[in-house]
This record gives structure tokens, sequence and C-alpha cells, in this order.
């Protein structure tokens, strides 16, 4: 893991990792998605509206997973002050909150013909909605401390003690009577049927390509940035010995 | 050797700061649970009938046989329960098109005096189980040996 | 009188929102960094 911790040396894997996660997600997911839409059977209840699931139920995995990724990367950013660490963190904030938002629109739009209405505020919904304005919240955050030149140390405990949102949310339908219904994956049982099943799986596997994809790109990006920042800066000082000294 | 020793302290610091926030959001948690359900199951309504003004939610399983539409085409009796306790329910309006017998269901509405739930709102709820169109028809065994085939 | 809606139209406009939000999303990041790294590739050469 320390090895990581040199920038040149995750640039050179991270050079050939990145479309490979993005291509291998995207070709995964298509199919996934494909088959969901024209191959995959209908609910015995919820007729063709189940499709929805192959693109709800990953989202909210990895929206929750986004946080995750955050919360752990501030650990690591804190106690090793590991500075790939810093980077992860903020990379992780804005595919965890667009995963976030499809799961609550794609989930609004089932929720119309299953339930009978687009929102309610039971348990489940609620903590998810707030799971939302914490990325934003987080990614105002670390952008002030970006542009102010702060060390990041705020939206790093932010992150941390946000997280005790994730489980609330995965435990809201068991805790509380909630509209949503319980979970149907849980240690080694499954109640969704092997048609919906395999499909969902290998959507998910798809999405996470994609979200790891996203965040080496972002983590890139924000790497290119500061080396960039870096070096205009040592710039301005040789050819301006008035700012040397100063 | 200075290095290592403040890492370690972070790391305390740190592990002790997440006890304390884990424990105080378990505990709020907690103290909500009755609060943040989103819907009393006929037990509590028995139990405790709500005063005829305050609009609640009740929410349980639609008995099987208990769906009766009224002459009119429009107003639909029918019972909640869930294992323990039963209440009627009247509805009049448009039903969500997943709303059936020995599925879940919740009513948005006022406790009659005279003992049945008049409901403004339904909406249906959807339980954890996803079955194919298809395999409705079976009989359970085939059902079973389709499910245990495909695994 | 039981609701009746198309749920074709709901299943596509769910698809629709995740397909776009998901390209929408590698596309910002992928051309954003290709742009990051040209800025700084440039400043080393100068």
């Amino acid at each position: 893991m320390h090895g990581l911790a040199n920038p040149a040396r995750f640039l050179r894997f991270a050079r050939w990792l990145t479309p490979l996660c993005l291509g291998l997600g995207l070709a995964v997911t298509t199919g996934a998605l494909a088959y969901g839409l024209l191959g995959a059977p209908a609910d015995r209840l919820m007729g063709e509206t189940v499709r929805i699931l192959f693109l709800h139920v990953p989202a909210a995995w990895l929206g929750m997973a986004g946080w995750m990724t955050i919360a752990g990367a501030s650990v690591t950013e804190l106690v090793w002050r590991h500075p790939l660490a810093a980077i992860a963190a903020r990379a992780a904030a804005v595919p965890g909150a667009v995963f976030t938002a499809i799961c609550l629109v794609t989930g609004s739009i089932w929720g119309r013909p299953t339930w009978g209405t687009w929102w309610v505020w039971d348990g489940r919904l609620t903590s998810m909605l707030v799971l939302l304005f914490l990325y934003f919240g987080y990614i105002a955050l670390s952008d002030v401390a970006r542009r102010d030149g702060g060390n990041g140390r705020v939206a790093a405990i932010f992150g941390i003690v946000g997280a005790i949102n994730v489980p609330i949310i995965n435990r809201s339908v068991v805790w509380w009577n909630s509209l949503h219904q319980p979970p149907s994956i849980t240690m080694g049982k499954s109640a969704i049927d092997a048609a919906f099943l395999w499909p969902l799986l290998a959507a998910a596997i798809g999405f996470t390509l994609i979200f790891a994809g996203v965040v080496l790109a972002r983590m890139r990006a924000i790497l290119a940035d500061a080396q960039a920042e870096a070096r205009l800066r040592r710039k301005a000082m040789v050819s301006d010995p008035f700012e040397a000294l100063a | 050797m200075a290095a290592i020793k403040a890492k370690h302290q972070r790391l305390v610091l740190l592990v002790v700061a997440l006890v304390v926030v884990l424990s105080a959001g378990i505990l709020a948690a907690w103290a909500l649970k009755s609060q943040a359900s989103y819907f009393y199951v006929p037990s509590d309504i028995v139990a405790v009938p709500p005063v005829a003004t305050r609009t609640v939610r009740l929410g349980g399983m639609v008995e099987k046989g208990s769906l009766k539409t009224a002459p009119d085409g429009v107003t639909i009796h029918f019972v909640v329960g869930d294992g323990k306790a039963r209440v009627a329910v009247e509805f009049a309006g448009i039903v969500p098109s997943l709303f059936v017998e020995g599925s879940g269901v919740v009513a948005e509405g006022r406790m009659r005096p005279d003992g049945v739930f008049n409901a403004d709102n339904l909406l249906a709820k959807h339980d954890e189980n996803y079955v194919p169109r298809e395999m409705q028809q079976m009989t359970k065994d085939q059902a079973k040996k389709v499910v245990a085939e495909t695994q | 009188m039981r609701e009746a809606l198309d749920q074709w139209d709901f299943v596509l406009a769910a698809y629709a929102v995740g397909v776009l939000g998901t390209l929408g999303m590698i596309a910002w990041s992928w051309l954003s960094m290709r742009r990051a790294e040209k800025r700084r590739d440039e400043s080393r050469k100068r």
C-alpha cells in the first residue's frame, strides 16, 4: 500500500488501469442492462417495472460504497498522512453523489407505478436523501480547503463522521416500519429469483468497474492539477526575485 | 521513533472518536425507534386506538378473501392484519395497481368511532421477493424444481 | 377503480436517467482528466 504513496508509481499503473476499468465496466454494464431491459422476465406482481432494479440497486450500493471510500481514505489520510489518500477521498465524492442521485431518481420512478407515490418520508428514503446532502456538503468542504490552500482536515473529519449514515441506511428497513421493502439479499440468502439475480450481479460488477475507473480518472485529474499549480508557483518565485525574497 | 509514536497517537484518538460518534448514532437511532416508523401495524392501532381527528398510517397485509367492492363500484372494504390483530378499512378512490389480497398495504386516514379505518389514500407495499411471472402459474413443487435447477 | 399505468414509460424513463447520468459522469471525469494532464505536461515543457 505504501508503494502507491509515490505519485509517479501510482500514475504508472493508473495510466492503463483507468481506461481498462472504464472500458470493461461499460461493456459489462451495457450487456447486463440490455439483458435486463429485453431478456429478463416480468415480475409476478411488479410486471415490467422490475427492470428498474438492475439500475437502482447497484446505484444504491455504490452510493453507500462511495461514502465508505471517502471515510476509509480519510482515516488513512489523518492517521498515516498518506498523500494519495486525501486525493482518493476527494475523487470518490462526485461519482458517489452521482450514483446516490441515480438511486433516488430511479427509485422514485419505480415507486410511482409500484407503491402509487413518487416519494414518501420513510426511514430508507429519508436516510438516502441525507446521504446525497452529505455528499454536497463534503464536495463543498473539500473544494474550499483546496482553494484556500488548507489541508482538508475538516473535510476528512466530516467524511468519517458522515459514515454513521451508511449503517443507518442499511438498517433503516429493519429498525423502522417503512414503505421500502426489507433487504432481499442477506447473508448467503436471496429472495430474488435467479432470473433477476444474475443480471443484477452482472450490472453491479459493471457499475463497480465504472465507479473505480471514474475514481482513478478523478485522482489523476486532481494530482495533475496539484502538480501544475506547484510548478507554476515555483516558476513565479524564480522569475520574480522580490517574490522570492519576500 | 517519534514519528511512529505520533502516528499511534492519532490512530488511538481517531478510534476513540469513532467509537463515541458510532455509539451516539446508534443511541439516536434507538431513541427514534418508535418515532421514525412510517406506519402503525394493526396491533398498535388496536392496543392504543388513535383519536378520530388524527391522521395516521396503518400498514399490514390485505387479508385473503376480505376485499369487497361496494355496489357503487368505487368504495372498497378490506381487512388489514399483521398476524396478531385485524383492522377493517374502507376506501373510496383509485387503488394502485399493485394493491392485491395477500400483499402489503399502507393506508393513510383516520380511525372512525365505529372501529373502521377510513382511508383517504392507499399505497401498495412491495415485499422483498422477486419472482418471474411465468413461475407463479407452476405448482409450488415445479417452481422449487426450476429454482433448484437454475441455482 | 384500479390505476392502469403503462409500465414501460417508467422503465424507459428510469433507464434514460441511469444511462445518461452514468455516461455523462464518465465523459466529464475522462475529459477533465485529459485537460488537467495536458496542462501539467505543458507547464513542464515551458
